[in-house]
């Protein structure tokens, strides 16, 4: 028999009086695997973190771990465990006791050993004695993830976990957390507000928009063909060059007619010739050259890594394009600006 | 702070406090005229302890304050949970009233209510009686204390628990009610002091053999004054300062 599914979410909805928060997610997590749910405050990704944990009732469908359909279960009850947004911490207990709470009913001299082992893993040996309001936000932030760890679930939740941590901290222990995750073998289901941090994170992204999982994927895959422009706009910077749906051309190609000539790009969704679209072309695809849409060069600004520059069509619409650094046309040079087919994605407009 | 509010202060201090500054003082007094000083003495707290009616009815009135302050523990607790813990539940609004409504209830409505049910139900009247009407108009002061501090906690801590596998009893007793202690503590002495500072409730609701301190104070008084009152008095105040005072400090501590 094939291993189950760490997570299956089927159908699931939450209505909260008129307002529906979560509205008919379906989704599937491979053992080990690294999933990051993805949107702005409000779309929807922290409640289904919740329905998850078991701290809110679906409206209906049905969520399963490990093959097991645990919707009716309480918290307790699950086999899962949540790294809360703040940490959540027992402020009136120490360090172990707040690692050992989830390791009753196993032998003390066990529990003991296993505390000790968590420790370790997080690099905090020697801090079991002391209160967690004595701790920094990276030390509160690990003992809150070996606390969640401890009782081994096959599946970890982790709301925002490092959305207390300053910039630099931030990237060091996105760094740590992927590294745990692959030696525990864990699924982990991250919620975040943070492009970067899901790219860098995560296996899979799932993208929330109101409600919905409106496009589930590994980071690259999201990055060049997002499959809308919401998603498109919200993993990185990106030009939109609107236009009208030519006929299909090459494999997978199609033209589009645009006010500035007629391009060709990547065509994932159907959609009908003489449809109303837009093209997205990320910055770093553009190909300043002999071919393309005709445009000026209205500002260059060199930001160490690349060059990023302001280009000005003739109707006055601005792209942006981003190229190594060293080269390139100076400001005011008239250019074209061409992209491959591959790099561009007729998305609905 | 300028001058004008300095004095404004102070007048308000004095108007509050003055009274009983001078009754602390007359306790003092070495004369047995209640409001001529005659020199320094500890006479009257000496006489006060060899007034053996006083000290039984001291007694009366710490039993009394002590059981009373246990059950309007519990129960306003029990209540606080509810209101707080139990989302909306039907009649939530009106539960919320009945448990309010006696703090704002007059007193002599409480007794008087009070005694008309126990001589309905035929129970003799004593410290059971007392203890009974205490607890219940007590329970709301702790039902608002431990409800504040409810409101504030951290509902992820409880959320916490339950992740980590901690059924609801298990999630109470380790982590709710730990970190509700100082609230729970201060509730009890706010109840405390409330019931060693009752006259009117107890004096509707008791029977012979269970007379308190202040209904004792009260009836003597009533035949003229002497500085053992004052005396007593100062005890009292010193007790009761002691435990607001108590109160307040723990509602004021963060964290556990």
């Amino acid at each position: 028999m094939a291993v189950p599914p760490s997570l299956r979410i089927r159908g699931l909805v939450k209505r909260f009086g008129s307002h529906v928060a979560v509205d008919g997610v379906e989704l599937e997590l491979v053992p080990g695997e690294f999933f990051c749910l993805l949107g702005p405050s409000g779309c929807g990704k922290s409640t289904l973190l919740r329905m998850i944990a078991g701290f809110e009732a679906p409206s209906e469908g049905i969520v399963e771990v490990g093959g097991a359909d645990i919707t009716a279960l309480p918290p307790h009850r699950r086999p899962v465990n949540m790294m809360f947004q703040a940490y959540a911490l027992f402020p009136h207990m120490s360090v172990a006791a707040n690692i050992a709470y989830g390791l009753k009913g196993m032998p003390k001299a066990r529990a003991v050993e296993r505390v000790a082992e968590l420790l370790r893993l997080v690099r905090l040996e020697g801090f079991g004695d002391r209160r967690p309001d004595t701790l920094s936000g990276g030390q509160r932030q690990r003992v809150a993830l070996a606390r969640a760890i401890a009782r081994e679930p096959g599946l970890l939740l982790l709301d925002e976990p490092l959305g207390a941590l300053d910039r630099g901290l931030r990237e060091e222990t996105q760094g740590e957390l992927r590294t745990l995750q692959r030696r525990l073998g864990t699924s982990f289901v991250v919620v975040t507000h943070d492009p970067e941090e899901a790219m860098m994170l995560a296996d899979r992204i799932g993208v929330m928009e109101r409600g919905r999982l409106v496009q589930v994927g590994p980071p690259a895959a999201l990055y060049r063909r997002p499959a809308s422009r919401y998603v498109a706009g919200l993993l990185g910077d990106v030009n939109l060059i609107p236009g009208r749906l030519g006929p299909a051309g090459a494999v997978g190609t199609r033209a589009v007619v645009t006010a500035h000539g007629t391009v060709t790009a990547q065509a994932d969704g159907v959609l009908a010739e003489g449809a109303q679209v837009v093209v997205a072309v990320r910055p770093e695809s553009l190909v300043l050259g002999e071919r393309g849409l005709a445009a000026v060069v209205e500002d260059a600004t060199f930001l160490g890594d690349r060059i990023r520059r302001v280009l000005r069509l003739p109707d006055g619409t601005a792209l942006r394009a981003s190229g190594p650094p060293g080269g390139g046309p100076e400001r005011g040079a008239a250019i074209r600006a061409g992209f491959a087919p591959a790099d561009a994605v007729i998305l609905p407009a | 702070m300028s001058g004008l509010t300095r004095t404004v202060l102070w007048l308000g201090l004095g108007f509050l406090y003055a009274p009983i500054l001078v009754l602390v003082v007359y306790s003092f007094n070495a004369s047995s005229l209640v409001t001529v000083w005659g020199g320094f003495s500890t006479r009257w707290y000496g006489a006060l302890f060899a007034d053996a009616p006083l000290i039984a009815a001291a007694w009366v009135s710490l039993r009394v304050a002590v059981l009373a302050s246990l059950v309007a523990t519990t129960l306003g607790t029990l209540a606080a949970l509810a209101l707080e813990r139990h989302g909306r539940f039907r009649g939530r609004a009106g539960f919320t009233a009945l448990i309010y409504g006696p703090m704002v209830m007059p007193e002599v409505m409480i007794g008087l209510s009070l005694l008309l049910l126990f001589i309905g139900v035929g129970l003799d009247r004593g410290v059971v009686t007392i203890v009974i009407a205490h607890a219940t108009f007590c329970t709301g002061f702790v039902a608002v204390v431990v409800s504040a501090r409810l409101r504030g906690l951290d509902r992820y801590l409880e959320e916490a628990a339950a992740d980590l596998g901690a059924g609801p009893l298990r999630v109470l007793g380790t982590v709710t009610l730990p970190l509700l202690a100082p609230a729970i503590a201060a509730g009890a002495l706010l109840a405390f002091t409330l019931s060693l500072d009752d006259l009117v409730i107890a004096s509707f609701v008791s029977g012979p053999g269970a007379t308190t301190l202040p209904m004792r104070l009260y009836s003597q008084v009533r035949l003229g004054v002497n500085p053992e009152i004052n005396a007593a008095s100062t005890l009292l105040v010193g007790l009761v300062s002691t435990a607001v005072l108590a109160a307040s400090w723990l509602t004021a501590r963060r964290g556990g």
